[in-house]
């Protein structure tokens, strides 16, 4: 029973919160109602028995949960801000609810305009991100709060600001023109990637890697990719973008398993068991790649910028083992990237692509000028500080390694710094 | 809905523009004006931080000083008070104005004074 439950709850609330939010044009009472229409079935279907039709029962009660929570606040005087939602789309959502059927009829693409609604530019990213899950996907809000590392208040008091905010300033509930698809699918793509990224290496606490977030990531990129196909301009600007993203999702998402040994202690990319990736993952991954590479055309900036790095994840995916991995390659690929889409990061990550290819003296040239643009990062001295050993120059490394503990908020990560000025101070660096 | 659009940018702009550049704004203008209409329900160019007269009250009294509220870097030039479906709409239309502009896009409130 709680499995069926979970599936609907999975594969219908964000399509019957749409339905909802077009009538009632209230964020938080179509939450609120649907929430409780799902806690209504978990107490009288295991006794009843579930319904010929679920999400048309679930609906249903939402919407007398509604209507009741509408009249208790006419009673009490109190005017919330409404949504903007266009008289057509309240009258489909209407009819579409009206009428049980053989299920709800879709309001027209209720779950994509749902998204554009959470996913706008006029929220705080993180806000944005937290959002889209809770509204689109359904997850909770504690498992929010859990995931994105704040108290449960404080998320719940971010969600309710966000909501507020769409509201008072009338963000509407509807698809972008056609003219502005393309830059708005930009906003959400960032969003899911900041939800996902959020998930696969959080800045701070004990957690390496929260593969529920990442998962919930994953699945809104899948939904989009599937939603926006009939949108896109005659470029497939829009699908080539979600491609690439969700190739590169999954591709840092199949190493889940490899990053955390059995004491939950980080495990870096060459000393990962790559048995323990998730091939079908991969094999998704690089089909979805295969197009761009296969026959090449020109992108807008940002999805050139995804999907050179999904391209770099794709030459560590089919290297069978770290010293098969082609380092030069990748190299190459940083190179692009640095001249497309300059930043530090890139900078750092070429760096190390360099290291491999020609030697830490190489990757160690490249790192010279970054100290002004990354004060606060302890990645860069700790890079520095594993070239440094591997150049032999152990003085330096020792004081890179301290420099980059002192920075490093997340437990495992200064953990594994830890040890490794350790390994260097007793004499003894791994063998390369 | 209404909407206040506040125009803020760094003072001495026009004062230091081209002919050229000062003509671009203008067309920007002449352009936003073309495309929004009759939906612009107020809108004025205002007279520099320089000359304007700032009005609190102290211990009770109400006392006036030269200058603006907040001294800024940018300052506020303009405004538009635009009438218009959503956020989308507005922001659609801002697009227009010249990109030097910072922009503050703010919806008006019905405040009800009857109650």
């Amino acid at each position: 029973m709680t499995a069926d439950l979970d599936r609907i709850w999975r594969d219908e609330w964000g399509r019957l919160l749409a339905l909802l939010v077009g009538q009632f044009r209230r964020l938080d009472l179509a939450e609120d109602a649907l929430a409780d229409a799902f806690e209504a079935a978990a107490r009288t279907w295991p006794r009843d028995g579930i319904p010929a039709n679920p999400a048309a029962w679930l609906l249903t009660t939402a919407r007398r949960r509604t209507l009741d929570r509408l009249r208790a606040e006419a009673m009490a005087a109190r005017k919330e801000p409404l949504l903007v939602v266009d008289a057509r789309t309240q009258e489909e959502a209407q009819r579409a609810m009206a009428d049980p059927g053989d299920g709800p009829a879709a309001l027209t693409d209720e779950r994509l305009r749902l998204v554009f609604l959470c996913a706008h530019p006029a929220l705080a990213p993180e806000a944005a991100a937290a959002l889209t899950l809770r509204l689109v996907l359904g997850v909770s809000t504690a498992d929010l709060a859990r995931l994105f590392l704040v108290a449960e208040p404080t998320m719940a008091a971010r969600l309710t600001r966000a909501r507020k905010k769409l509201a008072v300033a009338g963000v509407p509930f509807a698809l972008p023109s056609a003219q502005r698809l393309a830059e708005r699918v930009d906003v959400v793509a960032t969003v899911a990637y900041l939800a996902f990224t959020a998930g696969y290496a959080p800045g701070s606490g004990p957690d390496v890697v929260r593969a529920e977030l990442a998962g919930e990531a994953i699945r809104l990129t899948r939904l989009l990719r599937t939603l926006i196909s009939p949108y896109d301009d005659q470029h497939r600007s829009a699908t080539a973008h979600l491609d690439a993203l969700l190739a590169l999702m999954l591709l840092q998402h199949s190493r889940r398993d490899a990053r955390v040994d059995a004491n939950g202690a980080l495990v870096l990319l060459p000393d990962q068991d790559r048995s323990r990736w998730h091939g079908d993952e991969i094999d998704e991954a690089l089909t979805l790649l295969g197009p761009f590479t296969e026959a090449p055309s020109p992108h807008d900036r940002r999805t050139t910028e995804v999907l050179l790095q999904a391209l770099v994840a794709a030459e560590h995916a089919v290297a069978s083992s770290a010293a098969l991995t082609d380092w030069r390659r990748i190299a190459g690929l940083y190179a692009v990237l640095e001249e497309r889409a300059p930043s530090p990061a890139v900078r750092l990550a070429r760096a190390v692509a360099v290291a491999e290819a020609d030697g830490p003296q190489a990757g160690l040239a490249l790192l010279v000028d970054l100290d002004e643009s990354l004060p606060h990062s302890h990645r860069l001295p700790a890079i520095r500080a594993e070239l440094l050993c591997r150049a032999g120059r152990g003085v330096e490394a020792e004081a890179a390694y301290q420099r980059a503990i002192s920075l490093c908020a997340n437990e495992a990560e200064r953990t594994h710094l830890i040890a490794r000025l350790a390994e260097l101070d007793s004499g003894q660096p791994r063998g390369r | 809905m209404k909407y206040l659009v506040l125009i803020a940018y760094r003072p001495g702009g026009w004062e230091e523009a081209s002919d050229a550049q000062r003509a671009e704004w203008m067309d920007d203008h002449n352009r936003f004006h073309a495309t929004v209409g009759s939906n612009i329900v107020a809108g004025e160019a205002l007279a520099g931080p320089d000359a304007a007269t700032t009005l609190r009250h102290k211990d009770g009294q109400p006392t006036l000083t030269d200058g603006p509220f907040a001294e800024t870097a940018e300052m506020i030039g303009g405004f538009y008070v635009l009438d218009a479906p959503d956020l989308d709409t507005v922001v659609e239309w801002c697009r227009i104005l010249p990109k030097g502009y910072s922009l503050e896009i703010r919806p008006c409130i019905s405040m009800d004074m009857s109650a």
